[in-house]
């Protein structure tokens, strides 16, 4: 990797100022930053690590019932400390990446990557979740923009991440055989007022909300209500492991899976 | 099992306890004092022409000591190719150059264009990237089809075409035209045995070193053969006469094949130690090795199987084009040929058998040997179409298989190479009972109540190990012999230390090698040290690929050692005044027949030492015996292999359920090593099966080039296996009957997976005949859909 200056700092302001400089970049779990440094693929002038700061971590319950996933929580903890809360959330972070990825990835660091296969957004996006950050709160609707693409600015730190708890929910995932992300990963989650299905690994655009299910499903939450329906293969992925005929066929599988698995 | 540690006890490991414990010493855990570092800079385009390689800027840099391009390269050798194929026309193959640095092109992604050495390793990769490259971009030949056509660009602009050679052999045209005009029914397939990463744990590494007051030159490098390194190394690339050249190969972390070969890299640092007169070290990242490490298979196929009216196999035919990559690499041209086309027969008695390889030349990295070579690539295609062929004539895939079966020997087969001894109907009976055939149709209803479609597919395989008789290879366009020594050197003491030209990079070596001599002499195995891998140390030997080590190498170290015996004897019967031949040895214990005399183990090789009491007028004192072992044939290894899958036919996904092999590895020194090295073969077939694709593009790009992309097997990708290897017919030409196991997982595997897949299509009313590896959901259920 090419050279950079280190930061450790212990508070969100002290990072927020930190990141004000020039080519900054935040440092969550580095899952994903360490290795494209080691590629030399990256060349910021300082990392700023997200590590030392306490009050970006742990899992909390708002009073309005909503679970609180603090930015710098990783899969682990939110694996263990969901899990009462909300089930689906804790099993889909149990299952990302392996025991390294999981004890040193972030809630915060994955959504701020918004890599078009990983898990974490289709949960916050199904969720309806809130993404708190250092300046603002962000609807998770208005969050995702395209690969790797999200609402944040320069040097926007994401703190905290408000998921709403559904009455069901569940989170199915079909590995790529090599990386282990999501080839397709399905979040189906229903509440008082209708059901959100968010899909991860497909699109060329990224997690996208698949509609005409949220439809079937609010009417009739049963994997029945899916039967013979799969989201148009036009901007689906087509690569190595799959075709984008493949991965909407599989959107209607894994969807249908999420369903019946959903509690 | 004996008890004592000798020939059959499945002694635990030895070299395990360093490996677990971290004191393996590996070529990268090697430092030397005043150590530089090299960063390759490496063609990130296919094929081009080098318009201006700019080192001025880079060669500024901090830490830099020296920039090296093709220029530095002109006078020095390129790298040897080991083996020349001779084509159907009597001509010898295309060999073209390939220059340690690129001169005037670059033909692959990953091809070596400059070398930056440096005092630090960041600061060579620092001036590496700041070197100025102008590269005119030529067309990419990729396809193996679409290189051989008329006016397709060259790979080599000195060369006719792309064409390697044009390869015939076995049966002539007329037996064959006459087997499939008089055929009852015809099988057809046309399938492709994908190209693969070997991928082994440990990256290559090279540090090369010169000592100018000696004017020796030392090479530290992870090689399967580091007495072959040094004679090709030496003689053909660098001119350094062998007395002044030493190679040595430490602990290596797997090698699979892809080790065996001689690289630029390690020429390189050899080169640049002497020209520096300091210590240089190159270590490969995982990045680097998928575009510089030689990958494996590659094969495209159209075979034909002619069968009569009774489903007796009369006649088969094969047509391949065999991708060689940009450059030949040490053995490539000899693998889709005489480690191929000699084992088309399979199992079987089919009179008439022709085998057609072309091999071509492409701008992808160069392929050679890769675990199996050349005869998985065989036993895939046959074993694919002989289940084709019991499907279109509603036969018994077993059945049609032993009809068919070889139950002769010796057998010479079409294809020009003799088995001396086999019992295939045994271990086809070992696997019947094995895999449990009989409750097959009950584990398919019970898939089928979930959902999922079961599959059983199974196959035969045969190899041909041992490489080999050195004649015969010389005949066939080796440019190498291919014994292997041993010296046994039993200390005053009565310690013992072997040292074998095998090299041990996983196998274990160390611990099976001093079952043999240990069982010989009759004493504990934790007497005798086994010494390999460094030409100061050890005859020269011609190190371990093709499941050589045991049936040459161990070989060679059973002949030292009844040298040893011999003379022990000698000075034996000197010691207790009676008739050498009335000595007999017998738990490390010498004696005479019929009397109480006995002398020790350790009484014999003292004398041998402090030779005061010796028949110093007959024999010499010391005690230490080397021999070559050159075998007379290749050793065949065989066996039957079954696999079950579920596929899930809603994703296409394909898990394996159980998988049964049944060997004939003729006698066994450590069956727990044997085990481990069929479960480690059976992962990697099962690796091509399902998962592995080295991908390019139509530019040349390598779109697999990670482990993002390339998908390796992981333990939950593989069940528990059921290896058996009771039915054995020991060799007949080697003195400890055996035949080697290394490589027989990977041969056998891949059939057995995708002949189970298809199995499971055709059972929930799917036509697919075939589906080509790895066989992976996409592919399935695009086979599934006609998508």
């Amino acid at each position: 990797m090419y050279a950079f200056e280190f930061e450790r700092p212990s508070t969100v302001a002290d990072a927020a100022k930190a990141l004000g400089e020039e080519d900054a970049q935040a440092l969550g779990g580095g899952q994903t930053l360490i290795p494209t440094l080691k590629q030399r693929l990256a060349m910021p002038s300082k990392l700023v690590s997200l590590s030392g700061i306490a009050e970006i971590k742990g899992v909390c319950k708002a009073d309005d019932g909503a679970l609180c996933v603090g930015g710098g929580t990783t899969h682990a903890t939110v694996a263990s400390e969901a899990k009462a809360d909300y089930p689906a959330l804790a099993a889909l972070a149990g299952n990302i990446g392996d025991p390294a990825v999981r004890n040193r990835g972030t809630i915060g660091g994955s959504i701020a990557n918004n890599d078009p296969a990983a898990c974490y957004p289709s949960a916050v996006l199904a969720s309806g979740a809130t993404v708190v950050t250092n300046k603002r709160e962000i609807a998770a609707d208005d969050y995702f923009q395209g690969l790797f693409e999200t609402a944040l600015d320069e040097g926007e730190i994401v703190t905290e991440v408000r998921f709403p708890v559904p009455e069901k929910a569940s989170y199915q995932k079909f590995e790529q055989p090599a990386s282990r992300f999501a080839l397709v990963g399905v979040f189906v989650a229903k509440y008082a007022d209708g059901v959100r299905v968010a899909v991860t690994g497909a699109s060329e655009s990224g997690v996208f909300r698949w509609s005409e299910a949220e439809a079937a499903l609010s009417s009739n939450f049963a994997p029945e209500a899916l039967d013979g329906m799969a989201p148009p293969a036009d901007g689906m992925i087509s690569d190595l492991h799959g075709s984008a005929d493949y991965r909407a066929h599989l959107v209607g599988v894994i969807a249908r899976r999420a369903v019946a698995a959903a509690s | 099992m004996p008890a004592d540690g000798g020939i059959g006890a499945a002694t635990p490991r030895r070299e395990d306890v360093r490996f677990l414990t971290g004191a393996g010493n590996y070529t990268d855990d090697i430092n030397m004092r005043g150590q530089a570092y090299v960063a390759f800079l490496r063609s990130d385009v296919a094929h081009g022409k080098l318009k201006k390689v700019d080192t001025g800027a880079a060669a500024a840099m901090p830490g830099v000591i020296r920039i090296f391009t093709g220029e530095d390269f002109e006078g020095v050798g390129g790298i040897p190719c080991g083996w020349q194929v001779t084509d159907r026309h009597g001509e010898p193959m295309q060999e073209p150059p390939q220059p340690v640095l690129a001169q005037g092109k670059v033909r692959h992604i990953g091809d070596r264009i400059a070398a930056v050495v440096a005092e630090s390793l960041e600061q060579a990769r620092n001036a590496a990237e700041a070197i100025v490259v102008e590269i005119e971009d030529l067309p990419a030949v990729v396809d193996m089809k679409k290189a051989l056509e008329p006016d397709a660009t060259k790979v080599h602009d000195d060369l006719k075409n792309n064409l390697c050679y044009d390869w015939v052999f076995g049966s002539d045209d007329a037996a064959i035209e006459g087997a499939f005009s008089k055929a009852a029914h015809v099988t057809t397939l046309e399938l492709v045995n994908q190209r693969l990463v070997a991928n082994p744990m440990e990256p290559r590494v090279a540090i090369g070193d010169y000592a100018s007051h000696s004017d020796e030159s030392t090479l530290y490098t992870t090689s399967q053969n580091p007495h072959m390194i040094r004679l090709l190394m030496g003689a053909f690339v660098l001119g350094i006469p062998e007395h002044k050249l030493r190679v040595v190969a430490p602990d290596v972390g797997g090698g699979f094949g892809t080790k065996i070969f001689h690289y630029a890299e390690e020429a390189f640092c050899t080169f640049a130690a002497k020209a520096l007169h300091r210590p240089v070290k190159w270590t490969s990242s995982r990045s680097e090795a998928f575009i510089s490490d030689a990958q494996g298979r590659d094969h495209v196929t159209k075979i034909e199987l002619a069968l009569d009216a009774e489903n007796n196999f009369i006649g088969l035919r094969t047509d391949t084009l065999a991708n060689m990559g940009a450059y030949l690499m040490t053995v490539a041209p000899a693998v889709p040929t005489y480690l191929h086309g000699t084992l088309m027969a399979g199992c079987y008695r089919t009179p008439a058998v022709q085998v057609n390889v072309r091999a071509v030349f492409t701008n992808t990295v160069p392929v050679d040997a890769y675990r199996g070579a050349g005869r998985p690539e065989a036993t895939y295609q046959l074993e694919r179409l002989i289940d084709k062929a019991a499907r279109e004539l509603g036969a018994d895939p077993i059945a049609l298989r032993r009809q068919n079966f070889v139950t002769e020997f010796p057998y010479t087969t079409p294809v020009a190479v003799q088995y001396d001894t086999g019992n295939y109907h045994g271990t086809m009976d070992v696997l019947e009972k094995i895999a449990d055939i009989a409750g097959f149709e009950k584990r398919r209803k019970d898939s089928e109540a979930r959902g999922k479609l079961r599959g059983f597919g199974i196959n035969c395989y045969i190899e041909a190990c041992g490489l080999a008789p050195s004649h015969l290879v010389g005949q066939l366009g080796g440019r190498a012999g291919f014994y292997e020594s041993a010296t046994v050197r039993v200390n005053a003491t009565g310690g013992l230390v072997v040292m074998t030209g095998s090299h041990s990079h996983g196998q274990g070596h160390e611990t099976s090698f001093p079952q043999v001599v240990a069982d010989m002499l009759g004493i504990d195995p934790s007497m005798i040290e086994l010494v390999h891998g460094d030409t100061s140390k050890i005859p020269m030997g011609m190190g371990t690929y093709g499941s050589r080590s045991l049936s040459v190498g161990g070989s060679a170290i059973y002949r030292a050692t009844e040298k040893i015996i011999a003379k022990a004897k000698k000075i034996a019967a000197h010691l207790m005044e009676a008739s050498e031949a009335d000595v007999e040895l017998k738990d490390g214990q010498f004696s005479v027949a019929g009397t109480d005399k006995s002398v020790a183990w350790g009484d014999v090789t003292l004398a041998a030492y402090v030779p005061h009491n010796y028949p110093l007028e007959d024999i010499e004192p010391g005690l230490e015996e080397t021999a070559f072992y050159d075998p007379s044939n290749f050793t065949y290894p065989a066996g039957a292999y079954a696999c079950e899958v579920e596929v899930d036919p809603d994703t296409g996904k394909v898990e394996i359920m159980s998988f049964a092999a049944a060997d004939d590895f003729g006698n066994i020194i450590n069956p727990m090593i044997v085990d481990g090295q069929v479960h480690g073969g059976i992962g990697q077939g099962i690796g091509q099966a399902l998962l592995e694709n080295c991908v390019y593009d139509e530019t040349g790009q390598l779109l697999s080039a990670s482990f993002m992309d390339y998908a390796m097997p992981r333990a939950d990708d593989v069940p528990f296996y059921a290896v058996d290897h009771s039915s054995q017919t020991p060799c007949t030409h080697n003195p400890l009957g055996v035949k080697g196991c290394g490589e027989a997982g990977a041969i056998g595997s891949p059939p057995a997976v995708v002949n189970a897949v298809v199995d499971a299509l055709q059972s929930g009313g799917h036509k697919v005949d075939h589906i080509d590896m790895p066989v992976s959901p996409a592919r399935v259920w695009a086979a599934m859909n006609n998508a």
